[in-house]
């Protein structure tokens, strides 16, 4: 297992992208999030890890705003979206992509079509849908899918789509849940490589949810290499991946600071976590 | 079976008729907002329109033949089977054309639209669409009411029509009546009171169908089984609804036009 303390520090101090204040949520009785308060800032990724149940896709809900909070603030580019009306939230969301836990890709269209859903909902000329399309899915490496429909395609490929279609518009903060969940390692390491190179070519911010704690270290010691098209691992030391890591627990952050930080946690619960 | 606290059970029903009534208002009110979704219009009333043809063919010209007989049975003890066709177009255009056309579509369209949408609710697709910035409502919703009102309209017309081309059929065949007797005795007496009640309720029935099958759809919940229970919920508030609006659509018309 690579050592999650080559990940350099804290971010500096800059913008705040994201922001949770003293976030409350329950369903039926049953609180899932009790006072959840973190910053993300510009050009962060913040990997955030908590068991199954913990409320994790919870929080990337209420970051896009299609979940309401009983309680506490958030604020997403600088815009307070508690109590925000749904049609000021459609053009926030706009800005910010989310790949879903189980896709989510539109069943009904092609993958050429779910990658430019949101193309097409701006009015963007045919011509430059069908170059920019090209050009995500050739991220992804799935430029030969597109007129095939998702349930024609493997889970990680529907996975790969899913990215497509968050990131074809080069939103500031991409939230994604569990991007490599359910995954062979291999498929998985894809993935977190996408991540990465979607992190270090474009600068975006975002949140990551997942439930193996390899991606997550892998995501702060490696960054993308432009020459050889692929990840490699940081120089210690020497270059930053903005990556920090955040605990759930019981509907709390029980932690929330950068690799080191995490590897020195004296915390039995966080030990085992990530033992 | 758990013992359902009575007030609870209220609550929830007030709430759901709130919700809907919410969600139908926006629906409506979106005609008026850009973008409008025309190719999704175009999509929906083929596939309500001419997907239902067939279907709405068959139950009126049955029901036409039918009525025929029936009528015809009870004219002969008063020596009047030649006013068949005036009972056949009666029934046929403001009463059974409409009504019977809606029940089959509220059987087809309405869990339709609530089984396709109950998918997508529950496998995150509406939210995946809310997320990309797409008002779900605009979208999916306000065209499936608009092609169901229009296509509604056509169909109730097409369904009148057969059917008094299947009573024509008895009539001339079963009953002795001839083709220039039967038809007379369809218009003559129809008035514009008449043509009008059996054109405004395939309006209203259009709406019901539409606005519950969607919201029966969007407010799915607990995976495939919860698909099926609003798929079912669905057909069976939306026949229930027409059966009511029936009711009072045609008091409120017999007190409007005296017939
Ligand atoms: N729409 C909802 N209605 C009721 N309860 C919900 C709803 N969404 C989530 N919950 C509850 O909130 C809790 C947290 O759910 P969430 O999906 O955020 O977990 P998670 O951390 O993403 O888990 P996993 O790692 O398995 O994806 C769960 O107990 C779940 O039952
Ligand atoms: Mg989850």
């Amino acid at each position: 297992m690579p050592d999650p303390a080559a990940s350099n520090g804290h971010p500096q101090p800059s913008e705040v992208m994201l922001e949770f204040k003293d976030v409350e949520l329950g369903f039926d009785q049953h609180l899932v999030l009790r006072g959840v308060s973190f910053r993300l800032h510009r050009g962060e990724t913040k990997v955030v890890f908590g068991v199954a149940g913990s409320g994790k896709s919870v929080m990337l809900k209420l970051a896009l705003g299609l979940l309401q909070p009983d309680h506490g603030t958030i604020t997403v580019l600088g815009q307070d979206i508690t109590g925000m009306a749904e049609q000021e939230l459609y053009q926030l969301r706009r800005n910010i992509g989310m790949v879903f836990q189980e896709s989510a890709l539109f069943d009904s269209l092609t993958v050429e079509e779910n990658v430019a859903f949101r193309l097409v909902e701006e009015h963007v000329s045919p011509e430059e849908i069908r170059e920019r399309v090209t050009e995500a899915l050739r991220f992804v490496e799935l430029e030969h899918t597109l007129e095939k429909f998702p349930a024609q395609l493997s889970g990680g490929m529907r996975r790969r789509v899913a990215i497509a279609r968050a990131i074809i518009t080069h939103p500031e903060i991409i939230l994604y849940d569990s991007p490599t969940g359910g995954l062979d390692p291999i498929t998985s390491t894809t993935i977190v490589e996408l991540l990465i190179k979607q992190r270090d070519v474009y600068q975006t911010s975002a949140l990551m949810v997942t439930h193996r704690l390899q991606d997550g270290f892998t995501m702060a010691t490696h960054c993308y290499d432009k020459e050889k098209g692929q990840m490699v691992p940081v120089k210690e030391g020497r270059e930053n991946t903005r990556t920090s890591f955040l605990i759930l627990r019981d509907g709390k952050v029980i932690f929330d600071g950068s690799g080191q930080e995490l590897a020195r946690s004296t915390d039995e619960y966080i030990r085992e976590y990530i033992s | 079976m758990p013992f359902v606290d009575p007030e609870e059970a209220i609550k929830e029903r007030v709430l759901a008729v709130q919700e809907y009534s919410q969600l139908s208002g926006e629906a409506v009110a979106n005609l008026f907002r850009k973008p409008r979704y025309v190719a999704d219009m175009l999509t929906q009333a083929d596939f309500i329109g001419v997907g239902s043809l067939p279907i709405v063919i068959l139950t009126g010209l049955s029901i036409g033949a039918v009525l025929a007989l029936q009528t015809s049975s009870t004219l002969q003890q008063f020596g009047v089977t030649t006013l068949t066709g005036q009972l056949v177009s009666f029934s046929m255009i403001k009463e059974i054309g409409p009504v019977l056309t809606s029940l089959m579509l509220a059987g087809r369209a309405a869990t339709g639209m609530a089984s396709e949408l109950g998918s997508m609710k529950v496998t995150e697709q509406i939210d995946a669409m809310r997320a990309l910035g797409t008002d779900p409502i605009k979208k999916l919703i306000t065209p499936r009411v608009v092609a169901t009102v229009v296509m509604l309209f056509f169909l109730s017309i097409i369904s009148d029509l057969f059917g008094l081309f299947g009573g024509y059929i008895v009539a001339v065949s079963l009953l002795g009546i001839s083709t220039r007797q039967y038809w007379t005795s369809t218009y003559q007496q129809l008035q514009f009171a008449d043509v009008f009640q059996g054109l405004i309720k395939p309006f209203f029935f259009g709406l019901i169908i539409s606005t519950v099958g969607c919201y029966y759809g969007f407010s799915t919940k607990g995976g495939t089984q919860g698909v099926g229970r609003s798929t079912t919920q669905a057909m069976v508030a939306a026949s229930v609804l027409i059966l009511i609006f029936d009711f009072f659509i045609t008091r409120f018309m017999i007190g409007v036009f005296g017939r």
